[in-house]
Order: structure tokens, then C-alpha cells, then sequence
């Protein structure tokens, strides 16, 4: 099956700055892929291209079989997409923005209001729907922002960092309603400087940083691409023989290293899973009493932390 | 089509949410209209607030035909109800009538003056015509105006007269009709004519700006003082509303309409078609509020009507291009207001253009508010629509012009898709 999206060599200069520097990716239908990266690493540009707004300096973009470039129209029709900024007209009610811009995607009549409604059930603003935007709080500004993007039912679903400012509540309820969509079978593109976000929600990640793409794949090939290695902590009693079980650790089969500090036992291990109930056998054996166990996996923000020497955060 | 339609209209509802712009849009022309009003004087007590009774004062020291001809016309029946005309034999102490505000104008026929015209006998023809003199009140221009408008038609008719009178006397010497010692006769028999036929019976017109004679009676003073500043806050609403696509690209929302399936010259057009909208909604509730409210004659409804959409066409050009040159919606803001009082004087939205030279009304046309006065003062003195080719051409060029170069300078610079 042919990808819904394929971008090819895409850059996008501004004079002497490069915004985005010849990145190539693909989505596959019902796919949530992640473009993971710090604020100014060219998340927003690309799904400017993508989403034809921004003409690409060079390189091209497929979605659905239509190039960005020469078929834009075509892919506007495809394509649903939530701006990082609230994008609505706060003089005008939930309802009526919806409306226009359902008007907007070619929608009208009984099948304009039936998707109204069904999207301000979605989005859970029913009850509010007739109230201007410009009294609504943040998260439900972010939400009827959401529920624009999908009135047409896009098969592609850009979605530009939709958390950002907005409290955990109304931040965990977009996170489900990004879950439940794709569920439903729409694919989505989603960028965030999150990396829990990035974790909990996509099949394949993208790391970008400085306009380029650094890194692509699941969360565990990345992980395997840096050679990062979980990390077991045991918190151990305070005058058991830690050295001995230390140095027992170390001669075992799939533990890479085991260092003590304190009252804690970390061991650096490929798969925390697969030496745990050997580790504890052995500190039974020994006769380290062990109080508490943190399994620590790699995560994202540790790959961005090898592949650029930074936090995603700096 | 349908999305021009749909931008338009909802620029049209966010704007008549907006409860400072509706201020400015219909209350300030309102309080100022009526402010000028009261401050010139010119506002009637009564049911009916147009102009009446005009007080002028006729100095006739000609004692010929066509000094009597002047008199009857201001004291004939078809101007009882505009001018209430007092005969005196002092014009300094009519000059001081008008310097006392008692009288709109005074007006001087100097002795010999159907002499100069009309000759009574060959040694008393002469090259130079005695001129009438007119004395106007500064502190009200506009009734000061229809005093002018009256007596230059009266003096069109004479001059006119005169012409066709020495070409008939000519050619009926040259033909041998009568002869060189029957062609004084003749003139002054055929400047009786003129006086009595033309004059006399008091058919005096006052001429519309293209040359069609109209009615004189429906002159209104609010009528051409409302105008005006529904003109100059009309340029309000165009650089308002040509600030509202800085606004959206600020908010986003410009972004949001640019991928959706539509061409930028729908959401340009869309978004002109909003500014056009809402600045005809702005006139037709000033227009017709004026109309209720003081029972003001705007003239012809069809050619008013036709005015209005030229006139707010020509001013939403305007307001585009406001927006296609200011990087800020403050700019756009900051600019308009300069642009919205420059035209409003150079409009004539204060005063009236003829005490000004004829070069700065010749660039005052560069102003939607210019070409709009000259229109909707042709309807206040009684026009048509057939008299209105000018300011409509004018109005509908300035638009055209004005919308494709703010289009190529906007996509020029990526306002709308970059």
C-alpha cells in the first residue's frame, strides 16, 4: 500500500537561513508519526509545505498521490490541519465558526449541520456552542480549534503542536481525542516539543532539529539506534552486603555494568525485563534485602540528548 | 463564487459585533453631521430641516430689462419657498445685512448693465459687460452657494441670449430680412423677448454640474452635509475592514483560510467583497437613519443608489491598498485615519471644494470622497442617474485600479500564502 504522504528533499530557505534542509519521510494510512523538536527546529515549516501554505524552495511532497506543488488543490481536499496558534474568529460562536469553516471545506446543508454537530459532541461543546469563542478558556478555544480540523474528515491530519499553553486537563483530553482519531482511522501528523507526547501517542517518531531530520522510527528502534540501555535501580538495605551482590551482578549474562551509590544498586542492562527476576534471586542469595526496584527505559528525550548533545528543552 | 460570498458576509457580522467600530462607523457621522449643522446654522427649525427662505438682498441700480428680469426671478413663485429676496437701493447697507448674518448674499445690478448687454443704441456698444456683484455670508456657505448657483444661471441664460441674439440679428442682416437700421431694434426687441419670455415667467433653473436644467426646490442643506461625512467615515469602515486581513493574518486565521481549497484570489476577493459589504451597510443605515430621522431628500433612489455602491466601491480599493502597504494592523489604523481626514477636506466633507483652486480640485479627485460629493450634490439639486456618468466612471476606475494593484503588491509580499 502506498504511503498517504512522502516527502522528498523538502527545504525551505529565508535569504542565507535554511528553515528546512532536505528532509525525506513517508506516512503510512492510519499511521500517527511524530515530528519530535525543540522550538525552531522547522516542525511548523515543514507542515507549512505540507499543508501547501508555504511554497518549498526545493523538494516535493505526495499526499495521497498529489504533489503539494503542482496539485495543491487536490491536497487541500485531503488534508485537515490544526494550527499551533488558535486560528478562530472570537466575535463568532463555536457553531457559526464551524459553520464557516465547513462552508470553507465545500460542506453545506443538512450534511454542514450534521457534522457540526457531531464534531461539537467530539470536541464536548455542545452545551457552549452558541457562546462567543472570545469567552471560552484556553483548552476550549484548543478544542473547538481541533474540532475545525476535522469537520471535513481529512484522511491526513496535521496537527502543529496543539498542547502548547494549556492546562493538564484539557491537554490529556487532547491527547485521547488524537488516540480515539486515529482509532477511528484517520492519520495523523503531529509535532511537538513534548517528549512524553511524542511516547505516548505515535507509531514512528522523526527527531528535527536544526531544519533537518536526525533520526526516524519506531520509539524502540530509535532507542537501539543510540545504543541506549535500560536501567535497573535497586534501593537496597542499609547494612547488607551490597558490595558482594555488586560484584555478583557484573559476572551475569545481559548485564552490562552494576555500580553502587549509597543505599542504591543501578545495573545497566539491554533489557530490564529479561534480568530482573535473575537479579533478585541473586540478592536473595546473597542477603541484600531489596526495599524498592526503578526500571528506568530509555526515552526520547535520551536519544535527542545523544544524537545533538542537548535537551530537547535547552 | 460561493466563498467570496461567505468571507464577505462573515466580515460583515464580526463587524457589526465590533461596538467601537460601530461607533465610529455610524454614531460619529451622525453627532458630527449634526454638530456642522448647528455650528453653520444652517439647520432649520421644524419639520422640515432642508434650506428655506434664504434671505438675499437686490441692490437693482440697472433699471433695464435685465435687472428687472434678476428681480423677478428671486421673487417669482417657483423660488417663494427657497429665497426670500428684499429689494434695497444701498448695497453698502446690504453688505452690512450680510455682515450681521441677517442676509445669506446680497446682490448688486450696476447701472448699465442691460446697457452692456444689450445696447440701446450703436455709440453706447461697448466690449467690456458691467459685472453684477455678488456679496456672500462666509458663515453660510451653503445657502451663499444656492444664491451663486441661481444668479450664474441666470447669467448662463443672458449670456446665452446674447450669443444666439447677435447671430439671429446677424444673419437676419446678412439674409436681408431687415435691415442695418432695423437691427437695433430688432436686438432690443428680441432682449425684451429674453427678458420677458425667459425670464420674467420665472422658469430660471438651477444647471446640474452636467448642463441638464433641474428643479431648484429640493435643495436640503443636511443633504449635502451628511454626505460628507458619510463619505470621510466611509473611509473609516475601507481601512477597517482592509485592516481586518492584517488582523486574520495575525490571529491566524488567514493561514487557516489559505489551506483550505481555495484560491488566494477568492480569499482576496472574499475579504474586498467584506469591506464593500459592510461599508454599503454603513451608508445605507446612515442614509436612510437621515432620511427618518430629519426628512432628508437625497434625490433620485435609483441613482443614489448606484452612487452608494460606486462610492463604496472606490473607497474599498482604497482600503486594500492601505492593507497591502502597512506591515501592522496599527499601521493600516494609523494611515487610515490620516487618509480618512485628507480626503474628508479634500473631499469637501467640510467645505465646499469651489473656494478652492482649481489645481486642488483637480487632485482632490484622487479621493473616492471628491468624486462622491460631486455625485450626491448633482442628486441633492434635483439629478439623475443619467447625470451621474462622471462620479460613477470615476468611483468604478478608482476601485478597479486600486484592487489589482493592492492584489499584485499582496501576493507580492505573501500576506496571504507564502
Amino acid at each position: 500500500m502506498p504511503p498517504i504522504l512522502q516527502a522528498s528533499h523538502l527545504v525551505k530557505r529565508y535569504g542565507d537561513f535554511t528553515a528546512v534542509d532536505d528532509i525525506s519521510f513517508e506516512i503510512q494510512e492510519g499511521e500517527i508519526f511524530s515530528l519530535l523538536g525543540p522550538n525552531g527546529a522547522g516542525k511548523t515549516t515543514t507542515i507549512s509545505m505540507l499543508s501547501t501554505l508555504y511554497t518549498p524552495t526545493g523538494g516535493d511532497a505526495e499526499i495521497g498521490g498529489f504533489s503539494v506543488t503542482r496539485s495543491p488543490m487536490a491536497v487541500r481536499c485531503l488534508i485537515g490541519v490544526v494550527p499551533q496558534e488558535l486560528a478562530l474568529y472570537d466575535d463568532l460562536s463555536a457553531r457559526e465558526n464551524l459553520n464557516f469553516w465547513g462552508n470553507m471545506y465545500g460542506l453545506s446543508g443538512k450534511t454542514l449541520q450534521t457534522r457540526v454537530d457531531e464534531v461539537l459532541e467530539q470536541i464536548g461543546m455542545t452545551d457552549r456552542a452558541n457562546q462567543r469563542v472570545k469567552t471560552y478558556s484556553g483548552g476550549m478555544k484548543r478544542r473547538v480549534n481541533i474540532g475545525v480540523g476535522l469537520l471535513h474528515k481529512p484522511r491526513l491530519l496535521f496537527m502543529d503542536e496543539p498542547t502548547v499553553g494549556i492546562d493538564p486537563q484539557s491537554r490529556r483530553a487532547i491527547l485521547d481525542s488524537v488516540k480515539d482519531l486515529n482509532k477511528g482511522g484517520m492519520t495523523v501528523l503531529y509535532t511537538t516539543h513534548y517528549m512524553e507526547e511524542a511516547q505516548e501517542l505515535s507509531d514512528r517518531v522523526g527527531i528535527i532539529d536544526h531544519g533537518k531530520l536526525i533520526a526516524i522510527g519506531t520509539q524502540s528502534e530509535l532507542t537501539r539506534q543510540v545504543g541506549e540501555m535500560d536501567t535497573l535501580r535497586l534501593h537496597v538495605g542499609e547494612n547488607d552486603p551490597v558490595e558482594a551482590l555488586v560484584q555478583a551482578l557484573q559476572g551475569m549474562p545481559g548485564i552490562q555494568k552494576a555500580d553502587q551509590s549509597d543505599h542504591t544498586i543501578d545495573v545497566i542492562t539491554p533489557s530490564s525485563e529479561e534480568v530482573l527476576a535473575p537479579v533478585i534471586t541473586k540478592a536473595n542469595e546473597i542477603g541484600v534485602k531489596i526495599r524498592s526496584v526503578d526500571i528506568q527505559e530509555p526515552d526520547l528525550e535520551s536519544v535527542f540528548l545523544h544524537l545533538t548533545g542537548r535537551a530537547l528543552r535547552d | 463564487m460561493k466563498k467570496i460570498f461567505l468571507i464577505g458576509f462573515k466580515d460583515l457580522k464580526i463587524m457589526f459585533r465590533d461596538r467601537a467600530a460601530l461607533i465610529l462607523m455610524l454614531l460619529a457621522p451622525f453627532v458630527l453631521t449634526i454638530g456642522l449643522g448647528l455650528a453653520t446654522g444652517q439647520m432649520s427649525s421644524g419639520t422640515d430641516s432642508g434650506i428655506s427662505d434664504i434671505p438675499v438682498i437686490i441692490v437693482n441700480q440697472d433699471g433695464g430689462q435685465l435687472g428687472d428680469a434678476l428681480v423677478a426671478t428671486f421673487q417669482s413663485n417657483d423660488l417663494a419657498n427657497l429665497v426670500n429676496p428684499t429689494i434695497s437701493s444701498d448695497f453698502e447697507a446690504a453688505k452690512k445685512e450680510v455682515d450681521n448674518d441677517h442676509a445669506a448674499a446680497a446682490i448688486l445690478v450696476p447701472a448699465g448693465f442691460t446697457n452692456s448687454i444689450i445696447p440701446q443704441d450703436i455709440e453706447t456698444i461697448s466690449s467690456d459687460t458691467i459685472q453684477i456683484v455678488l456679496y456672500t455670508n462666509p458663515s453660510r456657505p451653503t445657502s451663499a452657494g444656492v444664491i451663486r448657483s441661481i444668479l450664474e444661471s441666470f447669467l448662463n441664460q443672458v449670456e446665452t441670449g446674447k450669443v444666439s441674439g447677435t447671430i439671429v440679428i446677424g444673419q437676419m442682416v446678412t439674409s436681408g430680412l431687415i435691415s442695418i437700421d432695423q437691427a437695433q431694434a430688432a436686438g432690443e426687441a428680441y432682449g425684451q423677448s429674453l427678458a420677458d419670455s425667459g425670464m420674467a415667467t420665472g422658469s430660471i433653473k438651477i444647471t446640474s454640474v452636467d448642463g441638464e436644467e433641474t428643479s431648484s426646490t429640493n435643495v436640503n442643506t443636511l443633504a449635502l452635509l451628511a454626505p460628507g461625512m458619510a463619505l470621510m467615515f466611509l473611509m473609516y469602515t475601507v481601512s477597517n475592514g482592509g485592516r481586518s486581513l492584517l488582523v486574520e493574518r495575525n490571529q491566524g486565521t488567514l493561514a487557516r483560510l489559505a489551506v483550505t481549497p481555495s484560491r488566494v484570489g477568492e480569499v482576496l476577493a472574499g475579504k474586498m467583497f467584506g469591506i464593500f459589504l459592510t461599508g454599503v451597510a454603513q451608508m445605507i443605515i446612515l442614509i436612510g437613519a437621515t432620511s427618518l430621522l430629519y426628512h432628508l431628500q437625497w434625490g433620485d433612489p435609483l441613482g443614489l443608489a448606484v452612487l452608494i455602491l460606486a462610492a463604496v466601491f472606490g473607497a474599498t480599493g482604497w482600503g486594500l491598498l492601505l492593507c497591502a502597504i502597512a506591515k501592522t494592523p496599527g499601521q493600516v489604523s494609523t494611515i487610515g485615519s490620516a487618509v480618512m481626514l485628507i480626503f474628508g477636506i479634500l473631499g469637501g466633507s467640510f467645505f465646499s471644494l469651489s473656494a478652492l483652486p482649481d489645481w486642488v480640485q483637480w487632485i482632490s479627485h484622487v479621493s473616492p470622497n471628491a468624486w462622491g460629493m460631486d455625485g450626491f450634490t448633482t442628486l441633492a439639486l434635483g439629478g439623475h442617474l443619467s447625470n451621474l456618468a462622471g462620479p460613477i466612471l470615476g468611483l468604478l476606475v478608482m476601485g478597479a485600479l486600486l484592487f489589482v494593484i493592492s492584489s499584485v503588491v499582496i501576493n507580492r509580499r505573501g500576506i496571504i500564502r507564502a
